[in-house]
């Protein structure tokens, strides 16, 4: 399987580069824009009222995100369908190879150093099992769907990176990987009554596994979100800070720029999983509303480009990096709310971090891809031999 | 395409379903939201603001204590010091082992910082080092960043330049004990000292003054990021003392190393002048924190260091008292000045022997009452009691200020004794005995005085007013003392003789008359410390210099001058020092260097108070 660059682009029967580039959905981009941008104004914040240190920095990162996620889109389809499960190969490598020789960061085994960037690895696999996983569906008919013996696949993808994951030890990540595979897995059509088995069977070994595969910082999480009170100096000073913060908002805000409790650091990590509470903080509830707002209007975006295409990779594709994408929004404002335990999630293009937001911008690239190639079809065959 | 029909509809299905679980959630997370930020916005409000906002206390600087010429008895110096917030700094005994580069910390120091650490709330600051020096203090402030938890501090520590001079009457301050603290906040601050003693005690909350208090907004690690609000508290007042710290110093060198106490008062104003109980104690010792050893030296020391003998030393004023005696017997009408009784040495009454001081010499033959003060004949005042009894010479004694406190502002004065009939019969469920009229006569028995009642005493009969003492400068004019209500003619009797005490061939002061042109006129007392039985009186009493020094007489001395023209009171007391001539000697020098100085007529600083709160 040889790749020819300019399969990379189309060949001469499809449109120009140039053509593509206005075929890109310039919309989601400015919308994406605008959340970063949400972003950077409380990166400004953060400093006190700063662009140094992380404004700047986060302004910069976001710039070459776009250009990267332009780059994604413009890409065949086909060349994401081909190359779907090399990429999750490497995934899985490289989630291997932390393991083995990994650098700490954090407390726990995350990153692996290339020489000249830190990657994370669990990053590059939350792209590779959706690509792969709509890979899979795509060729699966639908009066096939039903059967016992098509989840098998899935599950054989899915499993070996969460355990990879987990044993970093990273839960969040592990959860926010089981969840977006079965948002694939489910909006394909596999039958929910497997759904529901899967969920009774976890039900069972969450016994098991809170005594045999949990850390004892996660037992804590999980003790600490059931009741933040039990140690208000330890791990629950994040729920009940961040609670504290917020709920001091109130409607409208204390104000740009003046959260006391984000800038007296009463508030932990304000910058990075936290910056929900300290935009709550400081532009009350109607602001968390308004982001909120945002953020599903970038659903609505990508559920329009999944249902436009006419293609199942492209459907699924789309529709699979919006649900992560939403889960991921879910989980970190419902943490900071106190409403699930704290995971270190981050807020998607707000929250400061280069790699989060490097994914992310290339998963948007994916879902631009598939608007931009939203007529072609091609099955299975057709997609290999060209 | 129709199979791609069929793809598209179960995803259009699906794609709806987990929309409606999308929106769902959102719903979910905006319902939270309401709850935390509208229904119970108040109270998180409330508790960011706990959060956020500390208040401190700005402890008030002590005001000082003055003497009558401005003289600072006690005054507030900067005392650099370290605190220490063990909430802050984690294990204390490491901050203490990193604090350990910089101040000396002796094992007795770590324990009562760690103790003190246990004792407290964690987030407040202990006192680990104070009084330090410059360098030290500059050197922690340098390395603050590797020292969490450590707080370097400019406190206030009291002074007192003159040490042990004034111990008794300035007092001193210390730490609060736990049974002191009453809820104020400003008692609590590390550090903080209160009065303990004198004046420093009586007039505590005057020199205190009021706390300030600053709002601070804090961060999370307790370090102060600006005030927002700042009351300014109000220093102490200052408090000025009626003392000559001259005088007082001259009394001090003076007595030396006597266990004595002595009072100097002027008779016109009542202000006390002196007022030395020596030993005394060094009160900066207090201040900075006495070790066990130190205090047990200084609470078992056989002459006392702790106790005030001036106004708490309470003992029978012996022969001084025969003054009173005199005045009550030609009051009440029952002897003439003129009219002698015969000393041969002892009297008999009932089946006892009453000897006078001179009956190994035969007694001092006939006597009248101004040679009876003069010569402080025994036998002659047994006489006077005899035909008193004891109430009317405790009526007369209460009327010269015995017997009773006269409060002049110091907590550890005690009232003395003049007994009665009735009192005997109360205290001790007894009948009073004709005998004891005659015991009570010479000022012994159960007659106790403490030195500042007979400085009053001796400043009643110099001017025949009322007069009451005053340690304290209030600005008021002395008042006008209303008269003591005894006869003239009587009192110039009784005065008479007290100027024969010092200036009369046979007066038992004759050796320390002083040099003209001072006068004094005065009485000698000496008053037994254990009674002397009569198989010693038939052995012989053993001379003064032969009895261990716990077995001597006290010597007493209450003097005026100059003898024309009263201004000065003194009374002097020196614990087994012998007899009052000897005693009268002392007194001699005292009355000498007053007279030189006259600090009554030395222009003392004004006070201006608008009351006095004590």
């Amino acid at each position: 399987m040889v790749l020819r660059v300019q399969s990379l682009f189309g060949d001469e029967r499809g449109p120009s580069l140039g053509q593509k580039l206005r075929e890109v959905n310039w919309g989601l981009v400015a919308l994406l824009t605008l959340i970063a941008c949400v972003g950077f104004v409380m990166q400004y914040s953060a400093a006190g009222g700063n662009w140094e240190p992380w404004a700047s920095r986060q302004i910069l990162r976001f710039g070459f995100g776009v250009v990267l996620l332009v780059a994604v889109a413009v890409i065949e389809l086909k060349f994401w369908y081909r190359i779907a499960y090399v990429l999750y190969g490497v995934g899985l490598a490289l989630l291997m190879a932390v393991e083995i020789m990994g650098t700490v960061g954090m407390g726990a085994q995350r990153w692996v150093d290339l020489g000249i960037v830190q990657l994370q690895p669990s990053e590059v696999m939350k792209v590779a099992l959706t690509l792969v996983l709509a890979r899979y569906f795509h060729g699966i008919l639908p009066e096939e769907i039903g059967r016992l013996r098509v989840v098998v696949p899935p599950l054989l993808l899915v499993l070996p990176p969460v355990a990879l994951v987990l044993k970093q030890p990273d839960l969040g990540t592990a959860v926010m990987l089981l969840l977006s595979a079965a948002a694939v897995c489910f909006i394909a059509g596999v039958r929910i009554w497997k759904f529901v088995l899967a969920i009774a069977a976890t039900l069972v070994a969450l016994p098991l596994t809170w005594q045999y595969a949990l850390h004892d910082y996660q037992r804590n999480r999980v003790l600490t979100f059931l009741d933040p009170e039990r140690d208000p100096l330890g791990t629950g000073y994040h729920i009940t800070q961040s609670k504290i913060a917020l709920g001091s908002g109130g409607l409208f805000g204390r104000g740009y720029l003046q959260g006391t409790q984000s800038h007296l650091s009463f508030l932990p990590e304000h910058r990075t999983d936290f910056i929900f509470t300290m935009l709550a903080e400081e532009l009350g509830m109607v602001g968390g509303i308004c982001l909120l707002g945002l953020y599903l209007l970038v659903l609505a975006y990508g559920a329009g480009i999944a249902l436009r295409s006419r293609n199942q990779f492209g459907r699924l594709l789309a529709f699979g990096v919006t649900t992560t994408f939403f889960i991921y929004v879910f989980v970190n404002i419902a943490m900071v709310m106190g409403m699930v335990p704290v995971v270190g999630i981050p807020l998607p293009l707000v929250s400061y971090g280069g790699t989060s937001m490097m994914t992310l911008l290339v998963a948007f690239g994916l879902v631009l891809c598939v608007y931009v190639h939203r007529d072609f079809t091609f099955n299975r065959r057709a997609a290999l031999a060209a | 395409m129709e199979r791609e029909n069929q793809r598209q509809r179960i995803f259009s299905r699906r794609a709806a379903l987990m929309l409606g679980g999308k929106l769902a959630l959102s719903a979910g997370l905006i319902g939270r939201m309401y709850q935390l930020q509208v229904l119970e916005s108040e109270q998180y409000r409330l508790l960011a603001e706990d959060n956020r906002i500390s208040l401190r206390l700005l402890p008030p600087q002590r005001g000082r204590v003055l003497d009558r010429f401005g003289v600072e008895l006690a005054n507030s110096r900067q005392n650099y010091r370290v605190l220490l917030v063990p909430e802050q700094a984690g294990s204390v005994e490491a901050a203490l082992d990193r604090l350990a580069e910089f101040v000396d910390l002796h094992e007795q120091q770590r324990r009562r910082i760690l103790k003190e650490a246990q004792r407290q709330r964690s987030f407040m600051p202990v006192v680990v080092a104070e009084n330090l020096d410059w360098d030290a203090f500059a050197a922690i402030n340098a390395n603050i960043a590797d020292l969490p938890g450590v707080h370097p501090d400019v406190g206030e520590s009291r002074h007192y330049p003159h040490g042990a001079a004034l111990s008794h009457v300035v007092g001193y301050v210390a730490a609060v004990a736990e049974a002191e603290q009453t809820g104020d906040p400003l008692l609590e601050l590390p550090g903080f000292r209160v009065g303990k003693n004198g004046v420093e005690k009586t007039f505590d909350e005057r020199l205190r003054g009021r706390a300030g208090s600053s709002r601070v907004e804090v961060n999370a690690y307790g370090r102060v990021i600006r005030e927002l609000q700042r009351r300014e508290g109000q220093p102490g007042a200052d408090v000025t003392v009626t003392i000559d710290y001259e005088v007082q110093r001259y009394l001090v060198e003076r007595l030396g190393e006597e266990s004595a106490s002595c009072v100097v008062m002027d008779v016109e104003t009542g202000e006390v002048l002196a007022l030395v109980s020596n030993p005394a104690y060094d009160p900066n010792a207090f201040n900075v924190g006495l070790s066990g050893k130190a205090w047990r030296e200084l609470a078992t020391h056989p002459r006392t260091p702790l106790s005030n003998k001036a106004i708490a030393g309470q003992y029978p004023p012996g022969s001084t008292f025969k003054v009173i005696v005199a005045l009550a017997a030609l009051e009440a009408g029952l002897v003439q000045p003129g009219a002698t009784v015969g000393c041969r040495g002892a009297t008999v009454f009932g089946d006892h022997t009453y000897h006078c001081w001179k009956w190994r010499y035969g007694g001092h033959g006939q006597v009248d009452m101004r040679r009876a003060i003069a010569e402080s004949c025994d036998v002659y005042f047994y006489e006077m009691g005899r035909r008193l009894g004891v109430d009317r010479i405790s009526e007369m004694g209460r009327r010269f200020g015995l017997g009773q406190l006269l409060d002049i502002g110091l907590t550890s004065e005690r009232a003395g004794l003049m007994p009665t009939r009735e009192w005997k019969q109360k205290a001790l469920k007894q009948p009073w005995t004709p005998g004891e009229n005659l015991i009570v006569a010479i000022g012994q028995g159960y007659m106790l005085a403490t030195p500042l009642q007979l400085a009053v005493m001796t400043a009643r009969l110099a001017t025949g007013l009322a007069v009451k003492p005053r340690l304290v400068r209030d600005g008021r004019a002395a008042p006008k003392w209303p008269s003591i209500g005894v006869q003239p003619a009587n009192l110039r009797i009784v005065l008479d003789g007290m100027y024969q005490v010092v200036n009369a061939p046979n007066g038992t002061a004759r050796k320390a008359r002083p040099e003209v042109p001072a006068s004094m006129a005065g009485k000698t007392g000496t008053s037994q410390v254990r009674r002397i039985s009569s198989g010693e009186r038939q052995r012989g009493l053993r001379k003064l210099h032969e009895k261990p020094w716990e077995e001597r007489e006290h010597g007493l001395f209450v003097a005026y001058a100059p003898a024309e023209q009263p201004r000065y009171a003194v009374s002097l007391i020196v614990e087994h020092g012998g007899s009052g001539a000897q005693t009268a000697l002392i007194a001699k020098d005292i009355v000498e260097m007053l007279l030189r100085r006259d600090p009554s007529q030395l222009p003392a600083v004004p006070v201006r108070v608008a009351g006095l709160d004590r």
